[in-house]
């Protein structure tokens, strides 16, 4: 065999449908259900129908250091295969062969007793987590100082916040020091601030030269972290190759470019009973839906939606990432009209339009929100509901002016510029137009 | 931007261990050896089950005294007073107490590792360790109480006057029978309810059943040939009266029926823990 850290071989993973979905079957069922599969004489129908592959021929080698990331949509077969991976679960088809000591983090606070104080649940989940009580020992002042909970350390969870709960739960499993460590999305916990001191622990512990597996929906954390990654879907294995081939072959395939969306059926519509989004359209200029805009040409993002409710001041909003994953930026509507008004019952369309000149090329995402303004709730929030593109025709009258190569970042804005030429050095003081000098 | 880093492997790979994952068929390997791997987790475990078993009570851990006692009580009311039983010449409270020591130890293991299974079920379906650990440290977290059960027991042999005999030695070791007895049936019943929560249900009627075919409100003297000597297999009749025999003089001395007893006990641990591993790998998706 090879020096890998991971090698996966054909890896299956079979689910009875029954498995998943009911909790848990009564011994009733269990007696009287191959009875009545007897008396049917279809069996193998009947069993191949409640059965379905939640992975299929997943074979990859991971080397050792590596940092890969595992991305797809819900039910593409991530958790699946790091609970395979992890012995968690046993595959059905194939093998893998793992050299190291293996370390999961599928969830974060794994055997947290409320009762317990923070001092004995770090021991109790580091131990649960495969520490030795020695190593949980020597690194527990640590521990406590990451999570910033020092003050509290000897007081019952219960008690705790459910950030300070997540943060010392997290802290535990950031001092781990396994040579493979398997990490499902636990990021998604916190505050921003201790989400970047979690990613740069990883990033440390990636540095340490330890392979890491690491599912997220946070592309931007994929490609922070992760040099190459692995794209799932339909449990088999899409893409694996660098990173951001990999993730922007994601964004485009799995959202298609879909530029508008609607919901004729109200009952399934997104929503409360307060209000329902009926359909999300990216218009043009000319009031087109527009998969793919002009980047010199401004863009609108149109929600239609019906108010059941009335007697609400509404906040309809909508968010924008790029294909990185990036949050770009999210848009409230403040539309005088109807700013801080109850609304009566009915049907509105909203839109909002970003200006021509201000994002940059590439596939802009869309997310469609709505929140009520007393109380403050949220009734819908549709990620990745629409997408379009933003092309440049490079015709020399964008940011990008005569410049042909690769762009980078997240806006692109026509700023107004001015150089002032002096001939013998010295500032010539013309005041830069629109700041005023003191 | 992503920055790519040159990968360095931490330690030389040739020596790490290496880890096959792959389907298995059937009967499995009861791999013992990684159960003592994991010695640290099943501490943790135990010192967990005995640490959170009591809180938020007010009595505490009076509870472990409580309950057997006032069982003793009723019995002693019901059936030393009223039904008149005979106690094989010892005071019927201290007669019955004796026998509820390792009757409890017995049944709230076998309950609690029942329904640990489930309760912990986010344990089995997030994090990998020997499957086996979960129903032990449950089993064996009832050695505490049972020792604050004992500590009463002392107390009642003084107030009624009663001297333990030297025999006294061997109550470990039926104590350890009353273990296996009780871990041997948790892993039968724990490894169902993880897909049949019905066995969660019966377990209280399994454990009053097994309770009144043990020899716990009655002396097994009270039994006719050949049902007497059959009632060795039931490990729990040849745990109850050897304690009454180690600690009260009883006639009752564990003759060749305790090897029947032990022969079962360990046929069901065997047994159980085979059984135990063999579902094991369905658990994570079913529990």
């Amino acid at each position: 065999m090879t020096d890998s850290a991971i090698r996966a071989v054909q890896i299956g993973k079979q689910y009875q449908i029954g498995q998943q979905r009911v909790r848990y079957q009564t011994l009733r069922d269990a007696l009287v259900q191959p009875l009545r599969q007897f008396w049917r004489r279809d069996r193998n129908a009947q069993a191949s129908a409640e059965r379905f592959w939640a992975l299929s021929d997943v074979s990859f080698e991971i080397q050792p250091g590596e940092v890969v990331g595992l991305i797809g949509r819900n039910g593409a077969g991530k958790s699946t295969l790091l609970k395979v991976l992890s012995r968690i679960t046993e595959p059905t088809t194939g093998y893998a062969e793992i050299r190291g000591r293996v370390s999961s983090l599928l969830e974060v606070g794994t055997g947290f007793h409320p009762e317990l104080t923070g001092r004995e649940n770090v021991f109790l989940n580091g131990s649960i987590l495969g520490m030795r009580r020695r190593e949980i020992a020597r690194k527990f002042d640590e521990i406590v100082a990451f999570a910033e909970v020092e003050k509290f350390i000897d007081t019952p969870v219960k008690h705790y916040s459910s950030g300070m709960h997540m943060r010392l739960a997290f802290a535990v499993a950031a001092h781990l020091e396994p040579e493979i460590l398997l990490v499902d999305e636990v990021l998604a916990v916190g505050d921003s601030a201790f989400q970047k001191k979690c990613l740069n622990k990883m990033e440390d512990v990636g540095q340490q030269g330890r392979t890491i597996v690491f599912v997220s929906h946070s592309m931007p954390a994929i490609t922070r972290l992760c040099s190459r990654t692995i794209l799932l879907d339909g449990g088999r294995i899409v893409k694996d190759g660098p990173s951001h081939q990999v993730i922007s072959t994601y964004l485009s395939s799995g959202l298609g470019t879909t530029a508008a969306r609607e919901w004729p059926d109200l009952a399934k519509a997104p929503g409360s009973d307060v209000v329902r989004l009926r359909a999300v359209r990216v218009r043009d200029e000319a009031g087109g839906i527009a998969s793919a805009v002009d980047i010199r040409r401004p863009v609108g993002i149109e929600l239609e939606y019906d108010v059941l409710r009335p007697g609400y001041a509404l906040w309809p909003h909508f968010t924008l990432h790029n294909d990185e994953g990036v949050f770009v930026f999210a848009s409230f509507d403040l539309d005088p009209e109807w700013r801080r008004r109850p609304r009566p019952a009915g049907r509105y369309v909203s839109t909002g339009w970003i200006p021509g000149n201000f994002l940059a090329e590439g596939m802009m995402i869309i997310g469609a929100a709505m929140t009520t303004e007393e109380p403050q709730l949220l009734h819908f929030y549709e990620r990745d509901v629409v997408a379009f593109q933003v092309i440049d025709s490079m015709d020399g009258d964008s940011a990008r002016g005569d410049m042909t190569a690769d762009m980078p970042g997240v806006v692109r804005p026509l700023l107004q510029w001015s150089t002032v030429y002096s001939s013998n050095g010295h500032h010539a003081g013309e005041p830069v137009p629109g700041f005023s000098q003191r | 931007m992503s920055i790519t880093r040159k990968p360095q492997p931490v330690v030389s790979s040739t020596a790490l261990p290496i880890t096959r994952i792959a389907p298995s068929r059937g009967w499995v390997a009861l791999r013992l050896h990684e159960l003592w791997d994991y010695r640290e987790l099943l501490y943790f475990l135990i010192w967990r089950d005995i640490k959170v078993r009591y809180k938020q009570t007010v009595l505490g851990a009076a509870w472990a005294v409580l309950q057997p006692f006032f069982t003793m009580v009723v019995f002693s009311l019901i059936f030393g007073r009223l039904a008149r039983i005979d106690s094989d010449g010892v005071p019927y409270p201290i007669f019955s107490y004796t026998a509820l020591v390792p009757w409890q130890f017995f049944a709230n293991g076998m309950q609690h590792a029942t329904l640990g299974m489930v309760q912990h079920a986010n344990m089995l379906k997030k994090i990998y360790f020997p499957r086996l650990a979960l129903p032990l440290a449950k089993v064996l977290a009832g050695v505490v109480d049972s020792a604050l059960a004992f500590v009463v027991l002392l107390g009642l042999m003084l107030y009624f006057g009663i001297v333990p005999t030297v025999n006294i030695v061997w109550l470990p070791l039926l104590l350890l029978l009353a273990l296996v007895t009780s871990l041997g049936v948790s892993l039968w019943l724990s490894a169902v309810n993880v897909r049949f929560r019905d066995v969660g249900y019966t377990v209280p009627f399994i454990i009053q059943f097994w309770m009144y075919a043990t020899p716990i409100v009655y002396p097994a003297s009270l039994l006719p040939e050949p049902w007497r000597s059959l009632s060795g297999l039931n490990p729990m009749a040849g745990v109850v009266e050897g304690f009454r025999w180690a600690l009260l003089g009883t006639d009752t001395a564990p003759g060749p029926m305790i090897f029947l007893s032990a022969l079962v006990a360990l046929a069901l641990l065997a047994s159980g823990a085979f059984y135990f591993r063999r579902m094991e790998k369905t658990f994570a998706d079913v529990v």
